[in-house]
């Protein structure tokens, strides 16, 4: 009879392994370049959040939420960030925000062109589409196994691996985004005699910005996620709090840690779904919203006012 | 040259190898049968028509009869697979994709079915689009989307959103979008389908009185045949991807030409439909003296005319059959009608007086002709007699 292991005659884990080994020794100059720039980011974001000191940073915090979403979820974080710092990990909460804000900053880079690209070509979508499901099924630790042999262990590689898992969303909103902006008002810029490049600029990407806000709100959960994984490889922060604490079979400092990430998972979760939501009143507003709430920061007013004193002025017809 | 748009045997197949298809139909095959042998379908099948400059001219059609692929092929939203469309004697077809594009911004703009503003903008931003796209320097467009703006009756609209306007207002824009950037010829897809019925009206009247003074070349796709008989000076009917009928309003009325064309014409107004022009009868001259010229016909009533040819007075047919025995004019009454020749058959019916002879005069107010009351009826409950169902005939 035949059994099951006796097909197991092929090494695929040893073939497999010689691969890695192979791309890891040949390639390293592009694995260098990959995480020289992510590196620094990296560094450079470190430094700034590490530096600024905590009331300020609380009251900047509190101010800018105010600004993107609303007073109350202001107030939430506010209070949320008050509480982080009572449990005595700020420091480790701010690597964490570091790795994720720079995760952000390539996720958007990367992720936003290439959503474009997909939406604009179906064969591009065809090949992408089918590596993101891949990526996105993957759990997040099988993630880490390539990233160590690639890149080593520690905080850098750490981010590597976040970018990769986090990147995936954004690249399937944008794509869907564009792909989703009214067929009319294509067909409208296209009647008009826009050219591929107006098309994108002044219709797709302007209508398709609240689906990317969207995917962007996806993206800052899934690099949050990865950020405490990454733990494993010897990332640091809030992630290695917890970790430390089940090595040590330490439950507060577990504890400690795990409040720590909810807390913040949760007021990045409330900040970016308000950007991403179509703002007050109806229907209004749909288009860029992050344009909409840099102009209003600098030019001030409640985001609600002026569309409400517009909607009164107009008469019945 | 006063034809604009000049399409030649268009044909329109929604597949990239069309040539199977095209062969089928030139065989004399219809859209059913290209469909059931191939599965592709046609959207267009050998449309020839010719737009003259300055026309409204209506394509009407139920859905899915090709009327807005047409529009869509003229400015190429839709590749045409096969035929020519000649703009000014240069086939658009043909054009490259640089060329399309300075065609589609400085000579066909459209407006369409569901607005397509954009709803991120603000209204004058919309109306400034086509300009914006052409690369035309910001303060010339903003004059130009401002002055188009209150053509329209929007001038105070313009820093609004969109979604703060209504239905009809929204169409304003659109339509002030498109003519914003100076194109000889408007393709209006359904326009005004997605208004309420009020606002239609109001829109229609609204373009009318625009086309007066703006004169473009209008193609209008529509599937109401109402709207088309009071916009088009042509209506050209579409069905299954085919041309049926082409003409003026009031000739398609008239003659519909098969069933298909009657189950539309069938439930028209004619009061509104038809002129007093185009019922009137011809009178002949009857006497001549120094008071005028007696004109009249028999049965009917007479007119004395002056010399250049106004309307002294009227004569019934009693005075008028005296008169033609004597030799004698007799004294005309002021009793009687006038009524200009482009006065709508239901204008005239206001105006009639029992018994009053209708007298219809030119726009200089020189008589033309004359017009009696059965004359009206008969045109307002007139059918085409072969396109009535057998049994429709006994009432």
């Amino acid at each position: 009879m035949l059994k099951a292991d006796d097909l197991a005659i092929f090494p695929i884990d040893a073939w497999i392994q010689q691969c890695v080994s192979w791309v890891a020794l040949n390639l390293r100059p592009i694995f260098l370049a990959i995480k020289w720039p992510v590196e620094n980011l990296l560094w450079l974001n470190d430094q700034i959040l590490h530096s600024i000191p905590f009331p300020i940073f609380v009251i900047g915090f509190f101010l800018l939420a105010w600004r993107f979403a609303t007073l109350g979820i202001a107030l939430f974080s506010g209070v949320s960030l008050i509480v982080v710092a009572a449990l005595g990990v700020w420091n480790e909460a701010m690597t964490t925000l570091s790795l994720i804000s720079t995760a952000i900053v390539f996720c958007a880079v990367i992720g936003i062109p290439m959503g474009i690209w997909c939406a604009r070509s179906d064969r591009v979508w065809n090949i992408v589409r089918p590596i993101l499901d891949i990526m996105q099924t993957t759990p997040s630790f099988v993630y880490l196994v390539p990233v160590v042999m690639l890149f080593g262990v520690g905080t850098v590689p750490g981010e590597v691996a976040v970018v990769t898992a986090a990147a995936p969303p954004l690249i399937r909103f944008t794509n869907l985004g564009i792909r989703m902006v009214e067929h009319e008002i294509v067909e409208a810029g296209l009647a008009f005699g826009a050219d591929k490049r107006q098309l994108l600029f002044e219709i797709q990407l302007p209508l398709a910005v609240p689906t990317i806000l969207g995917g962007l709100n996806q993206t800052v959960l899934t690099a949050m996620v990865l950020s405490v994984v990454v733990a494993m490889i010897g990332a640091e922060g809030l992630g290695l709090v917890v970790l430390q604490g089940l090595g040590r079979l330490d439950v507060g400092r577990a504890a400690v840690g795990g409040i720590a990430i909810v807390l913040i998972a949760m007021v990045l979760d409330r900040i970016t779904q308000k950007l991403a939501a179509p703002r007050t009143s109806g229907k209004a507003e749909t288009g860029v919203p992050l344009l909409g709430a840099f102009a209003r920061l600098f030019k001030g007013g409640r985001p609600d006012e002026a569309t409400h004193a517009v909607t009164r002025a107009k008469p019945a017809l | 040259m006063t034809e604009r748009l000049h399409i030649q045997n268009l044909y329109k197949i929604f597949s990239n190898t069309p040539a199977a298809a095209l062969e089928i139909l030139a065989k004399g095959g219809d859209k059913n049968a290209v469909f059931e042998k191939l599965g592709l379908v046609v959207g267009l099948n050998n449309v020839s028509l010719t737009v003259p400059k300055g026309a409204m001219y209506m394509v009407m059609g139920l859905s899915g009869s090709g009327k807005s692929t047409l529009a869509r092929c003229i400015n190429r939203l839709n590749e045409p697979s096969a035929g020519k469309i000649l703009l000014d004697g240069r086939d658009i077809v043909q054009l490259g994709e640089e060329e399309l594009r300075e065609v589609r911004r400085t000579r066909i703009s459209m407006v369409f079915q569901h607005f397509a503003l954009l709803p991120n903008k603000r209204v004058i931003d919309n109306v400034e689009f086509g300009l914006k796209l052409r690369g035309v320097a910001p303060a010339e467009r903003r004059r130009r989307a401002e002055e188009v703006l209150s053509v329209v009756g929007l001038g105070r609209w313009g820093h609004h959103f969109p979604h703060e306007l209504s239905g009809g207002m929204r169409q304003r824009v659109g339509l002030a979008r498109a003519l914003a950037t100076d194109a000889d010829i408007l393709i209006m897809d359904e326009a005004f389908s997605a208004l309420d019925p009020l606002i239609r009206t109001e829109m229609q009247d609204e373009l009318l009185r625009l086309q007066r003074s703006l004169n473009k070349t209008i193609l209008f796709i529509t599937h109401d045949f109402q709207e088309a008989l009071k916009l088009g000076t042509r209506i050209a009917i579409m069905s299954e991807g085919e041309l049926v009928r082409e003409g003026t309003p009031q000739s398609i009325v008239l003659e519909p030409g098969s069933d298909y064309v009657a189950a539309f014409t069938q439930e028209i107004d004619r009061a509104r439909l038809f002129d007093a022009g185009s019922v009137m009868r011809a009178a002949e001259p009857i006497l001549q003296s120094e008071r005028g010229t007696l004109v009249g016909e028999a049965g009917g009533a007479g007119f004395v005319l002056d010399r250049d040819g106004k309307v002294l007075g009227a004569l019934d047919a009693e005075a008028l059959g005296r008169a033609r025995d004597s030799g004698e004019m007799g004294t005309p009454s002021a009793n009687y009608v006038s009524v200009a020749s482009s006065a709508k058959l239901l204008e005239v019916a206001c105006n009639y007086r029992d018994g009053r002879p209708i007298a219809v005069v030119d726009e200089q107010g020189k008589f033309v002709g004359s017009l009696g009351a059965d004359d009206i009826l008969a045109r307002i409950s007139s059918t085409t007699p072969k396109t009535i169902p057998a049994g429709g005939r006994h009432a």
